[in-house]
């Protein structure tokens, strides 16, 4: 992008400006910290000139949105089109409970809904199971049959929404569920629209809401893939996961190499089972946090879009600009919020709209501002989709595509954070893939390694957080938390009682029988998941069929 | 003599949450303070982890939770401890925690609730000071 | 809740403790676990009183390179003795950190089949500076789970290093685990290790390598049988853990050991080297706890050290003018 001469007048520049005008000022007033490093730990430096960039190729580094690498954005007119999805995650206690939420929220004018589960739903348990005490609607909505799924979409049009699912060990029960409910609703397959999370490796990685050990779980994740890519050509199967990776401590590069060292292994294992890359590939999207750090999360964004188009082209050979496309869902960074002083939260997550908007995603989830204390109120729920309308409309990130692109500082940090993941990729490589190296708790460690850093970084006032280690004071109690009731696992568990009473014990079994049949073979499970539902077999009695054949996965935990 | 008393600390997160940054940090902090740390993972009920308390012989057990579980799991743990004659056995919980309900829990047993922000070197003094062995 | 002297408590129960074990209780084991690991001296009377009813217990020893999958494995064998009604006590070593002498023990969280049941008791020790792959004072908590009644007793040591042979002074059957990939390779590793496996187990046998190193160990244990005509030759078994593949061959091939050895009368004359040893070393710490004691305690020591450094004395007729002082018979 520049000339040599030119790049050699400036590095001549640069020197007297360091030895100038820098030095005198830093002897008069010495600078706030020796070394700036972003909350990632990356290096920051005064000032960032073309050197930085020097050998930059703007056709190979960036070139136009909606093309390929797709560094600056996976369309051509991005957000001057349409905003990205205002989709909040939500779903606490029963559905009917999380029912009246949702359709608050639509008539808020949000444009998606997000699945929130409860900790029991998602590691296969009914409400009346003994590990479901205490847990029953606490992080979400409580879901057993697929009379539970239809309260919780009462009234609410399947063709006319997209619906995001936060599961994953028992993705195909759920989402066997919500397309049971499409066909009573007489919503064909074809114009149902939605993502699931789908995504096990980062459950076993570091968000723990895993069933089955990795072979039979990567079975029921590319079962699920390929169902859909034959049947709903409108639902993205898999949302691979970094979100839950950086909750856990790891680093902005982190996050995304290990995300795209699962997804690779993804792409590989539906290849394995005899798909064409293109044919599923272009249903694949991704998930991601978004930290108060703008400019790093930016350059974040752009370096995990370009290296995955590369990957996709390069590794798997793709040739469909569609599967080489990074498209992903941002929810703002949870442990970034604090409960000191929570209203300062606001300001935090406008911050990581303003990033999420300038890095170019396709959907956002912002966290409410009291969530480190409780389950949101619907003040807060507003407040974090008001934030999203804001920095939408007035804010006017969302009228020019890529606005940061050809800084000089945010391409050298992309360059950076793209150099990174390839350094973590071939490392796993090197390891025999993503299942070896969580199985040897190198994933995990790296993790735990960066979480650890932070924590020292704060605790000994190395990195200021505000409210936390300055600018603290004293504060009276919150108030007006929102709580669910305690009685409701005895609630779902005399409704449970009903159901498995009520319906046709005929016909359950048969059809559980079946499952446990299929399962045993190498056919697609979903069909049989589908008629099990259908048939009110409950989440966790599907799950149980597995738990027989396949067991139950202890990980290795490395601390 | 290379032996010499340790404290002995069972970190576990009881219940199905999976959030466990928290509590790995905080076996790695005890670590590094001198204590012997277990830690047990993840979707422990209060049977397993009292069981882990006793084999172990003990001298804390540290609860983690961030799902709002804590009013039913906490005081089961500080119950069956009791039930187990492991009633001088200091437990302490950390997570996602109201402050309403702190009262509640210190009533049931629980010494002490570490909040979200809390200095770690805060909480192993605190377990230093209360684990007094000659 | 208190603050409370948790030795005030043991001292309550002190009485007793041996007898309580002896009777059954989960507690008492695991509090006069604690006082051994202390070193504490009453721990010693206690042993005493458990000895008699020792002996009962197969020792299992398993070691071998971290990431091998030593505690997935000891879960799995717990899980198949299980299943034969067999009671299990398991003793997990971690290291403990130099530097501030603390530790993290994370086995238990591999042996989650395993806890949760009664009849497995698990007790993670750190290694509290003793080097060699166990805590120094592992082979009295085994004792202690073998009067408790356990009927297998497995250790997993450290797995630091290769340097670990202590196991097999220890255990009546060591398995070495090895593992593909992790540059394990038997030119690497020192001839110790060798020596004391009675079983060769290579973990996650699903990956590449697997089968090279399979070839290369059962080779390496051809020749040395060739050589010492050994009556006993280790076979080498092949394990996934993590998918619980291989687990019951593997417990066959461990009965097939302890059969050996009780036919061959192995396990007595093994035994009986054990517990020389062991007399041995108990003999020594008594000895030069006492005598030391003597020669420390009157400040004559630090005065003979002054002599040695101004050249007046030599050391090493000093130290025998002490040991003729004490013990006066022995020339």
């Amino acid at each position: 992008m520049f000339d040599k001469k030119k790049l050699e007048t400036i590095k001549t520049e640069k020197e007297q400006w360091d030895c100038g005008p820098v030095e005198k000022t830093c002897a008069k007033f010495p600078e706030r910290k020796t070394t700036f490093t972003t909350i990632s730990g990356e290096e920051v430096e005064r000032l960032y000139t073309p050197l930085e960039v020097a050998d930059f190729d703007y056709d190979t580094k960036l070139g136009f949105p909606g093309e390929y690498p797709f560094t600056r954005g996976v369309q051509p007119t991005m957000y001057r089109g349409r905003f990205w999805t205002m989709r909040q995650y939500a779903g606490f206690g029963t559905a009917r409970e999380t029912n009246e939420r949702y359709r608050y929220l639509l008539e808020q004018g949000q444009t998606g809904l997000s699945v929130a589960f409860d900790l029991p739903t998602q590691s296969g348990y009914d409400s009346d199971h003994a590990l479901s005490m205490g847990e029953v609607g606490k992080v979400g909505v409580a879901i057993d049959s697929v009379d539970d799924m239809r309260v919780l979409f009462d009234q609410i049009p399947l063709d006319k929404v997209t619906t995001s699912m936060t599961i994953n060990a028992p993705a195909t029960v759920l989402l066997g569920m919500y397309f049971a409910l499409a066909e009573e609703q007489g919503v064909p397959y074809s114009k149902v629209g939605g993502t699931v999370q789908n995504d096990i490796l980062k459950e076993i990685i570091c968000r723990g809401q895993y069933i089955y050990p990795p072979l039979p779980s990567m079975r029921l994740t590319v079962d699920l893939i390929k169902y859909c890519y034959e049947h709903v050509p409108r639902w993205n199967s898999i949302s691979i996961s970094g979100y839950h990776i950086r909750e856990a401590g790891s680093t902005a590069a982190q996050e995304m190499a290990f995300t795209i060292a699962n997804g690779i292994t993804y792409v590989q294992s539906c290849i394995d089972r005899g798909m064409e890359v293109d044919s599923f590939a272009p249903r694949l999207s991704f998930f991601y946090n978004a930290f108060t750090n703008v400019l790093e999360e930016v350059a974040k964004f752009r370096a995990g879009r370009r290296y995955w188009a590369r990957v996709m082209k390069e590794r798997f050979g793709s040739e469909n600009p569609r599967s080489m496309m990074m498209r992903y869902h941002v929810q703002t960074g949870g442990v970034t919020l604090t409960a000191q002083q929570p209203l300062n939260n606001i300001v935090r997550v406008a911050l990581q709209t303003l990033a999420t908007a300038y890095g170019g995603a396709q959907s956002l989830h912002t966290n409410s501002y009291d969530e480190a204390l409780c389950l949101p109120t619907e003040e807060a729920v507003t407040v974090a989709l008001r934030t999203q309308q804001v920095v939408a409309e007035e804010s006017g990130a969302a009228d020019t595509i890529d606005p940061l692109a050809g800084s000089y500082y945010v391409e050298a940090l992309t360059d950076r954070i793209e150099a990174e993941i390839d350094d973590y990729i071939k490392k796993i490589d090197a390891m025999g893939g993503t299942l070896k190296a969580i199985e040897d708790g190198y994933v995990q460690k790296e993790i735990q390694d960066s979480a650890y850093r932070f924590q020292k970084e704060i605790e000994s006032n190395e990195r200021v957080y505000v409210g936390i280690n300055r600018y603290t004071m004293e504060e009276p109690p919150p108030t007006n938390l929102l709580k669910v009731d305690p009685k409701q696992r005895d609630i779902e568990t005399e409704k449970l009682k009903k159901f498995r009473v009520e319906r046709d014990q005929k016909s359950w079994k048969a059809a559980l029988d079946r499952l446990d049949e299929v399962s045993r073979t190498d056919e697609n499970v979903m069909p049989v998941v589908i008629e099990a539902v259908k048939a009110r077999a409950t989440v966790g009695e599907v799950c149980d069929v597995w738990r027989n054949i396949w067991g139950e996965y202890r990980p290795k935990e490395f601390v | 003599m290379t032996g010499k008393k340790r404290i002995k600390v069972i970190m576990a997160k009881p219940g199905l949450d999976g959030h466990d940054r928290g509590a790995k940090l905080l076996a790695r902090v005890f670590a590094e303070a001198g204590m012997e740390v277990v830690y047990t993972g993840l979707r422990q009920t209060p049977e397993m982890i009292v069981e882990a308390a006793l084999q172990e012989d003990a001298d804390v057990v540290g609860l983690s939770s961030l799902s709002g579980v804590h009013n039913y799991f906490f005081p089961r743990v500080v119950e069956l401890l009791k039930e187990n004659g492991l009633d001088d056995v200091l437990v302490v919980g950390g997570g996602i925690i109201p402050d309403e309900d702190i009262p509640g829990l210190k009533d049931s047993g629980v010494a002490a609730i570490f909040g979200p922000g809390t200095r770690t070197e805060d909480i192993v003094k605190f377990i230093v000071e209360k684990v007094s062995r000659n | 809740m208190d603050t409370k002297s948790r030795d005030l408590d043991i001292s309550v129960i002190m009485e007793d403790l041996a007898a309580e074990v002896l009777q059954g209780s989960v507690r008492a084991m695991a509090r006069l676990i604690t006082l051994v690991e202390n070193e504490d001296p009453r721990a010693f009377e206690f042993l005493g009183s458990i000895y008699p009813h020792t002996g009962r217990a197969h020792v299992l020893g398993i070691t071998g390179s971290p990431g091998t999958g030593k505690s997935t494995l000891t879960d799995k064998i717990t899980s198949v003795l299980r299943q034969q009604e067999k009671t299990v006590g398991v003793v997990a070593v971690d290291p403990s950190s130099p530097f501030t002498g603390g530790a993290l023990l994370g086995d238990r969280i591999r042996m989650q089949r395993a806890s949760g049941d009664p009849d497995v008791f698990i007790r993670s020790m750190a290694t509290r500076g003793n080097l060699g792959g166990l805590a120094r004072t592992t082979a009295d908590v085994i004792k202690i789970m073998d009067g408790f009644g356990k009927d297998w007793v497995i250790v997993e040591t450290v797995g630091v290093g290769q340097d670990e042979v202590e196991i097999a002074k220890t255990a009546d059957t060591t398995i070495v685990v090895l593992a593909p990939g992790l540059g394990d390779s038997i030119q690497s590793m020192k001839a110790g290790v060798m020596e004391i496996a009675d079983l060769y187990v290579i973990n996650k046998a699903d990956r590449s390598g697997a089968d090279a190193l399979v070839t290369e160990v059962r080779i390496r244990v051809e020749q040395d049988a060739q050589i010492k005509e050994a009556a006993w030759r280790a076979p080498v078994l092949k394990t996934v853990a993590v998918e619980d593949q291989g687990t019951e061959p593997l417990l066959e091939a461990i009965e097939n050991h302890r059969s050996f050895l009780e036919q061959s009368g192995r396990l007595k004359k093994v035994r009986r080297e054990k517990t020389r040893q062991e007399t041995l070393s108990l003999l020594k710490e008594e000895i030069s706890h006492n005598v030391l004691e003597k020669i420390l305690g009157n400040g004559r020591f630090d005065d003979l050290i002054d002599d040695i450094v101004a050249h007046r004395k030599d050391p090493y007729t000093s130290v025998k003018e002490i040991v003729t002082t004490i013990f006066p018979d022995e020339e």
